[in-house]
């Protein structure tokens, strides 16, 4: 095969990659914290996407014409709003089922995800139609032979993996992220420390939520189309990639992110419909969960008899 | 009057309340009438239940178990009878208990063995679509193929028992999360199975007797040809609620709840944990699998979009708010939840939101469903005569 077409294959798995690997550390952080699935997950992304459009039009009803300050702000905006509502989300659908079996937790979140697709499929202005978003990124591109490099594709690779980053050294070199940590490990223990646990929670989920808005808003800029329906699947797989790489482990996650975006794209390149690659990928999913149970980077926990 | 009387009068009672209660709810038409009876179900649900009254039906129908089921089936189809012109009617009733029987099968891996299945709608839809080819390309005879529905499913399951025998809790739910979307997928890239339009199925032909022609009962008096079907599915529902609950009152199911409630005191107490989950996974599978077969040839038409992702959280949503583990429970809330969203028309476009909501509200204030499972009487009382 042409170097240049295998370079472009791999530049387009990285870039899916890292949109999973956004969502799957807001996962990884959920359960690391609570031991729950927050489901809507997918749908936050969702929701992050249509906020982000919202107000990118906002702001331009406003006079706002710079592109990079309108997408500043449009972000910050939908990363904003996330957090508050994954801050909503854990403090009143998910502590209050803390008692309950944790799959009560998982069909609560799931059941919340419907209806947040349908809040913005019906409540959205013409919401049921699938919206173009607005190319905002400079779209100079670097052709060498089949491969061609897309700037706006590299600025989206570059703050992905950064966003990434910057939740990782706040969960490890921040006073927040320790609190973090200790609630993970064990809310009894931290509470006695005087870490208010369900302060935290709240935070966390906002935290992975304000980052689920920017994988929305990253995948908004990539396709260059949001719809209300997008964010199941984003949820499935980002689900399937922080379980594949361990939950609870951001490492995890965002290795799993990016083996999805590693068995998509060989799938698509393998078959001659490149539509089994959903089908290839979820199939190689299984089998790596029977092959490694707990995930790739397994829990460190003994189980407590 | 003596015990047994009085017991056989509280099982009329109750079935014939019920009775009463479907056969308003399949009938009426206008919204608001919809929405009270819908409300007034479940409020006489609740208040049944703090009254003792349920408990203590239940406890009659558990000493005339026979009665108590014939009744109740004998009141399905009088009911059935009394809406025998209606198609639309009757399918709704002939599709509740179609789904029924699937989810009893999910009861027992979830509720009694305490796998959960995310991909229910994809075990229903491996029937509908073996019922599908083997209609079409065999000549085998259409009650086996409802038979062949149910191994075909349970043996395509059987490709996810090492996953799901390795992993627990959120790892396992991904298997059969991700083999939900998978078969939805392959479906719709698959152009043998006929890719996204689907396939048709032919109507189901039992000894030279047609399911789509028109009933005749008697002289002038003809029913829709729904009315087959409904006999049909409300047999096998009714079939299937008898194995289920003699299932869990047998020792295999004092076994289901051991490894259930846990698996490490299961284990040490000799119990063969990974025996006892297979089976359970297996059978839930065929369940759905024959519900899907005898579904599809109802139907007379299939498509992947019938096997979403969301239709198996349907499935898993029935089987919570019903009240895990108990099949009766089951029931009820298959007739509430697939028969309320058709009915209120008027919200039709809010409908999912609505439903979403109100899965939500149940599961924050009574996270143990509408009837909630009873526990196992462990020394059954005789009946005193």
């Amino acid at each position: 095969m042409d170097p240049g077409l295998i370079g472009q294959y791999i530049l387009n798995g990285l870039m899916l990659g890292v949109i999973y690997a956004m969502v799957a550390v807001g996962f990884t952080l959920f359960f690391g914290v609570l031991d729950v699935i927050k489901f809507s997950h997918g749908d936050v992304v969702m929701v992050g996407a249509f906020v982000a459009l919202a107000a990118l039009f906002g702001l331009q009803a406003v006079g706002v014409t710079s592109p990079s300050i309108l997408l500043l702000l449009a972000t910050a905006a939908a990363a904003l709003a996330m957090a508050v509502l994954g801050a909503l989300i854990a403090r009143f659908l998910v502590l209050p089922l803390r008692q309950a079996p944790p799959l009560n937790t998982l069909l609560i979140t799931l059941m919340l995800g419907l209806a947040l697709r349908e809040a913005i499929r019906l409540f959205y202005p013409n919401g049921s139609n699938p919206k173009p978003f607005p190319r905002l990124l400079p779209t100079d591109s670097y052709t060498f032979g089949a491969f061609s490099l897309r700037l706006d594709s590299l600025l989206l690779l570059v703050t992905g993996l950064l966003a990434i980053v910057i939740i990782h050294v706040v969960i490890n070199r921040t006073r927040l992220g320790l609190a973090i940590r200790a609630v993970a490990q064990d809310p009894e223990t931290a509470r006695v420390m005087g870490v208010n646990f369900e302060r935290i929670v709240m935070i966390t989920f906002g935290l992975g939520s304000a980052l689920a808005a920017l994988a929305g808003v990253t995948n908004g800029l990539y396709y260059n189309e949001i719809n209300f329906g997008m964010g199941l699947l984003l949820g499935v797989i980002g689900f399937s990639a922080a379980v594949v790489g361990g939950l609870g482990n951001i490492y995890g996650a965002i290795l799993g992110g990016f083996l999805f975006a590693a068995l998509q794209t060989v799938g698509a390149v393998w078959f001659s419909v490149p539509a089994y690659k959903d089908v290839f990928a979820f199939a190689a999913v299984i089998v790596l969960m029977a092959w490694k149970p707990t995930g790739l980077i397994a829990e460190k926990s003994a189980e407590r008899v | 009057m003596s015990e047994s009387a009085k017991s056989m009068l509280l099982i009329v009672f109750g079935v014939a309340t019920c009775a009463v209660a479907g056969l308003l709810f399949l009938e009426v038409e206008a919204q608001w009438k919809v929405t009270a009876l819908a409300l007034g179900i479940v409020a006489a649900m609740l208040v049944m239940q703090k009254t003792g009254m349920r408990a203590r039906i239940e406890e009659a129908s558990a000493r005339h178990r026979t009665f108590a089921l014939s009744l109740a089936v004998a009141a399905v189809l009088a009911v059935a009878g009394a809406l025998r012109e209606s198609h639309f009617a009757l399918l709704m009733l002939a599709t509740v208990a179609l789904y029924a029987t699937a989810c009893l099968g999910l009861t027992i891996q979830f509720g009694y063995a305490g796998i959960a299945n995310f991909a229910g709608a994809a075990f229903f839809g491996i029937g509908c679509y073996s019922a599908a080819i083997l209609t079409t390309r065999t000549p085998l005879p259409h009650l086996l193929v409802i038979f062949a529905g149910g191994v075909a499913a349970a043996l395509i399951g059987s490709v996810l028992i090492l996953p799901i025998l390795r992993t627990r809790g959120h790892y396992a739910a991904l298997i059969t999360i991700a083999f939900g979307i998978l078969f939805k997928t392959f479906l719709e890239v698959n152009d043998t199975l006929g890719g996204p339009q689907g396939l048709k199925v032919p109507g189901l032909k039992i000894l030279g007797w047609s399911f789509n022609d028109p009933v005749r009962l008697a002289e002038g008096v003809e029913a829709s040809f729904y009315l087959n079907y409904v006999v049909l599915a409300v047999l096998l529902a009714a079939s299937a609620y008898v194995v289920v609950k003699r299932l869990e009152r047998s020792w295999i199911g004092l076994n289901f709840d051991a490894v259930r409630l846990d698996e490490t005191a299961a284990a040490v107490s000799g119990i063969d944990i990974a025996r006892w989950k297979i089976l359970a996974f297996v059978f839930g599978n065929f369940l759905a699998g024959m519900a899907g077969a005898v579904y599809a040839m109802m139907s007379g038409f299939i498509a992947p979009n019938n096997f979403t992702f969301g239709d198996s959280l349907i499935l898993v949503s029935i089987v919570i708010l019903g009240g895990l583990g108990n099949p009766l429970g089951v029931i009820l809330a298959a007739l509430l939840l697939l028969v309320l969203p058709e009915k209120l028309q008027v919200i039709q476009e809010y409908r999912f939101l609505l439903y979403a909501l109100l899965v939500i509200l149940i599961l924050l204030f009574r996270p143990e469903g509408l009837l909630p499972r009873r526990l196992r009487e462990y020394f059954p009382r005789r009946v005193r005569e």
